[in-house]
C-alpha cells in the first residue's frame, strides 16, 4: 500500500481525457426531498463537481416530464452520463437506466445517488445534516459514474417450469394458472394431501360457502391436470441456481405404503389396532395408525404413521391389502428437478396461545382456539358439525370469542400486527353457532372490529342485527374456571368504563397467524429475504408486494403476510403471472455484474477457486490462470477483494469505481 | 472537517459500506419507517460484504474517515451462500492493518443488519457517533 496524497484526486479523474459530460438530476420528490434540502444550494454545489456540465432540479424525475427532460438532453448531446439523485437505486434504477438505453446511451452510464431513503427520511429535523449527507452521497455517484464502462446485459434462458412450494389454495390456484398455460408445475406439499388450512375450515365468511364444497373440486382439478405433477410428502431440501434455472433437490418422505399400487380401498383400517390422535382435527378425535388424513384428500393413497406402527403385520396380509401395497422398510428418496421459477406459498402457523397463562389455554378444558373451533363445527370434524363443550360433550349454552389472541400484542413471544381474519371468523362462528341454537348466547370480546373486505361490514352488522351476537369492547384480562368447569371470564367494557365478569360454558381464543416456525430455514434455503414479522418480504410493499427480492422467486399467500381466501388467491394468480411472464419470454436479462480475471496479472496462485461458491472459477493448466465462466458468477466479488495479484475486477463495481468513491467523498469534506 | 461552529463537539464522518441485499436494504427500510439517526452516516453500496477490499478501509481512514462501518447480512443469510463469512475471516486481518496505520482499530466495526433492520441500523449509528465521538476525530484529519 503506497502512501497517497489526498491532494492528487483532481489529477485522477480523467487520466485519458475522455469526453465524460454528467448530467446531474436533483429530484425534489415533491416536498419529501425538497422540503428538507435547500434546493438552490444543492444545485450551485452540483455544479462544482468535476465533469459536471449541465445540474437541474424537477418535482418528480420518474415522472414522464421528468424522463423526458433526460432524455432531451441526451439526445441533444449534452450530456453522456447520468446521474440522479432521489430515492433509492433499489427503486427506480431500473426506471432510468431504460431512458439512457432508448435514447442510444449505454444503460449502465448511470448511476443513483440515494438523498431520500438515506437523506433525507432519516435526517428529517436536521436540515442541515441531511444537506451534508446529501451533497456527499450525489459527490460519490458523481465520482462513480465517471469511472462507469459500457456493459452488456446477459440473456439467460428461462426453462418453461414452476416449482410451488405449498399446496394451499394459494398454491394450488398458482399451478393451475400455469398448468393450464402450457406450462409444467412441480407442487410439493410437505403433508400428505394438498389443500392446506382451508381444508380444516367449516364455512368461509361473508358468504358462508362450505369451505371443503368450494376446495375439493379445486383440488380435484389439481391433481387431474397433465401439467401438474404433485409432489406430497415431500420438502425441498436444497435450491441451486439463479432465475431460469434453478436446480431444485427434494426429498420424498417414505410412506410405507406403495403409492402405485395401493388402491385407496380403505380395508387396512380396520385391520389396524393402533388408535392415535388425528392431526387433522387438531388430535381432538383419533384415527388409526394407517390412514388418509380426510376423505377426499388428494391423492388418495394411504400411508403408515411409522411413530405410532406397531408392525404387527395385519394391514400386511394378503386378504386385507390385495394389492400388496404395504412396505414397512421403504426408505425416503429423492428426486432432483430442474425450473425456471418458484413460487413460494408456505402458508402460516395458528400463534400457539399456551404461554397468555391469564387464559388458561391447555389447563382449562373449554378454552379452545379458533381453529379448534372450526373443528368442532365442521360436519366432517369430531362432532359431526354439534359443537360440544370438551368437558362434558354437551352443546354449550354461551360461548365467549376473545379477539387478539396473540396478535396486536406487543409482549415477547407475541406480535404486533393484526392477523386480519380472527375478526370475521370469530363472527362467522358466532353467527354459525346462532344459526343452530337461537337461544344461545354468543359474545364477542373485541379491541376494534376489522371488517375490512368486500361484504364484511355488512356481514358484521347482520350478525349483531339479525343473529342477535353480543359485542363487547375490552381485551378480557383473565378466566378461572368453576367447580362445574364453564368459565369466569373478567375484563372490563371500556365502552362503559365499567368491570365486566361473566360465566359462559365455552371459550374460544381467536389465535392469530404467524409464520412457520421453518420459515427462516426456507428463507435461507432460496435466498429470500423475511419481513421483521417473520413472513417473506416483498422486493416492495405497494409496487412488486409478490416478488421476492430475488428474481425468478414470488410468494402467494400467508406466506408473505396474513390474508384471508380472497387476497390469497389473487396474490396466487399475481404470482402465477409473475411467473408466466418470465417463461412466455423465454429468456431474461440479468445484470452483467460478473467479475473477470485478466490473464496477464493473475498469478495462478488459485486462491480464488476455493472461495467462489458456486464453482464458476476454473483453472487454465495451459495458461496458468484462473477463469471464471460468467454465466455462472453470481456477481458477489469477493474474489475480487481477495485476489492478492489484484487480477479480478468485477464489473460496475471495479476497485477503482469504487476506490474514487472513497477519495472524492473525503476528498470533499475539508 | 464539519466542526460545528462554536461548539467543541466534533461530528464524526462514517463511510458505510453496505451489502445490497441486506443492510442497504435495511437502510433503505429505516427511510421509508422515517427513523431518525444522527446525519454521520454516508453509504455506499457493493453487491456483498465479501467485495470490500482492506484498502477501501485503509484509504478511507487515511484521508480523514472517523469511522468504517461494514454492513452484512448475518450468517446464514448471504445472498450469495457465504460472502459475508469472508467478510468476517477477514475483520482481524483488516484491524491489524488498521492498527499499523495507527488507528484506533475500534474505528472500523462490521455489522450484520438484515434487509428488514432498520431499527438496528439506527441504533448501530447512534451507538457508533457517541463511541466515536469518546474516540474523537481521526488524527490525519487536519485542514
Amino acid at each position: 500500500m503506497t502512501e497517497s496524497n489526498p491532494k492528487t484526486i483532481s489529477k485522477s479523474i480523467n487520466p485519458k481525457k475522455e469526453d465524460v459530460r454528467i448530467g446531474l438530476y436533483i429530484c425534489n420528490c415533491g416536498i419529501n426531498i425538497a422540503g428538507v434540502l435547500q434546493m438552490d444550494d444543492m444545485i450551485e454545489f452540483g455544479k462544482t463537481l468535476p465533469n459536471v456540465t449541465l445540474c437541474k432540479q424537477y418535482k418528480f424525475y420518474c415522472s414522464d416530464n421528468g424522463q423526458a427532460e433526460i432524455a432531451k438532453d441526451i439526445k441533444d448531446g449534452l450530456v453522456n452520463r447520468v446521474v440522479v439523485a432521489a430515492c433509492s437505486p433499489r427503486m427506480h434504477e431500473p426506471t432510468f437506466r431504460r431512458v439512457l438505453k432508448e435514447n442510444g446511451l449505454n444503460p449502465f452510464y448511470f448511476a443513483q445517488a440515494n438523498i431520500r431513503e438515506h437523506a433525507t427520511w432519516v435526517n428529517m429535523y436536521d436540515h442541515e445534516g441531511a444537506q451534508r449527507i446529501a451533497k456527499d452521497h450525489i459527490r460519490m455517484q458523481v465520482a462513480k459514474v465517471r469511472k462507469l464502462k459500457a456493459l452488456e446485459t446477459i440473456k439467460v434462458k428461462v426453462k418453461p417450469s414452476t416449482l410451488i412450494i405449498g399446496a394451499g389454495i394459494a398454491g394450488m390456484n398458482s399451478a393451475l394458472d400455469l398448468a393450464d398455460q402450457g406450462f409444467e408445475v412441480f407442487l410439493v406439499e410437505r403433508e400428505l394431501t394438498i389443500g392446506g388450512h382451508m381444508a380444516q375450515l367449516d364455512k368461509t365468511f361473508p358468504t358462508m360457502d362450505c369451505s371443503s364444497c368450494i376446495l375439493t373440486p379445486k383440488m380435484v382439478d389439481v391433481s387431474r391436470n397433465p401439467n401438474i405433477h404433485i409432489m406430497a410428502y415431500s420438502e425441498v431440501e436444497q435450491v441451486d441456481g439463479y432465475v431460469g434455472n434453478f436446480e431444485v433437490k427434494i426429498k420424498h418422505k417414505a410412506h410405507y405404503v406403495d403409492q402405485n399400487k395401493c388402491t385407496g380401498c380403505g380395508a387396512c383400517i380396520d385391520s389396524c389396532p393402533v388408535i392415535c390422535g388425528n392431526s387433522f382435527d387438531l388430535n381432538m378425535s383419533s384415527r388409526k395408525a394407517i390412514y388418509i388424513p380426510f376423505p377426499q384428500a388428494v391423492p388418495g393413497q394411504f400411508t403408515i404413521d411409522i411413530d405410532h406402527c406397531i408392525k404387527c403385520g395385519n394391514c400386511a396380509l394378503p386378504n386385507i391389502c390385495e394389492p400388496g401395497a404395504i412396505i414397512y422398510d421403504e426408505e425416503d428418496h429423492y428426486s432432483t428437478i430442474k425450473v425456471g421459477t418458484i413460487i413460494v406459498s408456505t402458508g402460516y402457523d395458528q400463534i400457539d396461545p399456551t404461554n397468555l397463562k391469564n387464559y388458561g389455554y391447555g389447563v382449562y378444558e373449554n378454552v379452545i382456539t379458533g381453529l379448534e373451533m372450526e373443528r368442532n363445527l365442521s360436519s366432517t370434524g369430531p362432532n359431526l358439525g354439534k359443537p360440544v363443550c370438551p368437558s362434558n360433550g354437551k352443546p354449550p349454552h354461551s360461548i365467549a370469542w376473545l379477539q387478539c389472541v396473540g396478535s396486536r400484542d406487543n409482549r415477547e413471544g407475541y406480535h404486533p400486527y393484526c392477523s386480519r381474519v380472527c375478526c370475521m371468523y370469530a363472527i362467522k362462528q358466532a353467527r354459525q353457532y346462532k344459526e343452530k341454537h337461537p337461544e344461545a348466547e354468543c359474545y364477542i370480546f373485541y379491541m376494534d372490529i376489522r371488517a375490512f373486505g368486500k361484504g364484511y361490514e355488512e356481514f358484521y352488522e347482520s350478525s349483531s342485527h339479525n343473529f342477535g351476537i353480543k359485542y363487547m369492547r375490552g381485551r378480557l384480562a383473565e378466566i378461572y374456571q368453576n367447580p362445574d368447569k364453564t368459565l369466569l371470564i373478567r375484563g372490563e367494557d371500556t365502552f362503559l368504563s365499567r368491570p365486566i365478569a361473566l360465566t359462559v360454558d365455552l371459550v374460544v381464543l381467536s389465535t392469530g397467524v404467524e409464520a412457520r416456525t421453518d420459515a427462516a430455514h426456507v428463507a435461507s434455503m432460496l435466498g429470500i429475504q423475511q419481513s421483521s414479522d417473520g413472513f417473506f418480504m416483498e422486493a416492495h410493499p405497494k409496487l412488486r408486494p409478490i416478488d421476492s427480492l430475488t428474481a425468478g422467486i414470488f410468494m402467494a399467500g400467508v406466506a408473505q403476510g396474513p390474508k384471508d381466501i380472497p387476497d390469497a388467491v389473487s396474490q396466487a394468480k399475481g404470482a402465477a403471472s409473475g411467473a408466466a411472464i418470465l417463461m412466455a419470454k423465454g429468456e431474461v436479462e440479468v445484470d452483467p455484474y460478473y467479475a473477470v480475471v485478466q490473464p496477464n496479472l493473475c498469478s495462478g496462485c488459485r486462491s480464488c477457486i476455493n472461495l467462489c461458491p458456486y464453482s464458476a472459477i476454473s483453472f487454465d493448466d495451459n495458461q496458468n490462470v484462473a477463469y471464471i465462466n460468467p454465466i455462472m458468477c453470481h456477481g458477489c466479488g469477493t474474489c475480487v477483494a481477495s485476489c492478492p495479484s489484484n487480477a479480478i475486477y468485477q464489473n460496475h463495481f471495479t476497485g477503482d469505481q469504487l476506490m474514487i468513491m472513497i477519495t472524492d467523498v473525503l476528498g470533499g469534506i475539508n | 472537517m464539519s466542526k460545528k461552529d462554536g461548539t467543541d463537539e466534533f461530528e464524526p464522518f462514517i463511510l458505510g459500506i453496505f451489502c445490497n441485499w441486506c443492510t442497504y436494504t435495511g437502510a433503505d427500510q429505516a427511510g421509508t419507517s422515517r427513523m431518525q439517526r444522527p446525519a454521520n452516516l454516508r453509504i455506499m453500496r457493493v453487491m456483498c460484504s465479501g467485495r470490500v477490499e482492506s484498502r477501501f478501509i485503509i484509504e478511507a481512514l487515511k484521508r480523514g474517515a472517523d469511522g468504517v462501518l461494514i454492513g452484512a447480512c448475518h450468517i446464514g443469510d448471504c445472498h450469495y451462500v457465504s460472502g459475508n463469512h469472508k467478510t468476517v475471516r477477514r475483520m482481524p486481518l483488516i484491524k491489524e492493518f488498521v492498527k499499523q496505520y495507527g488507528f484506533n482499530p475500534k474505528r472500523v466495526r462490521l455489522e450484520h443488519i438484515s434487509a428488514s433492520e432498520g431499527a438496528e441500523l439506527t441504533e448501530i449509528s447512534k451507538e457508533f457517533v457517541k463511541e466515536l465521538k469518546e474516540i474523537g476525530p481521526n488524527p490525519r484529519n487536519k485542514k
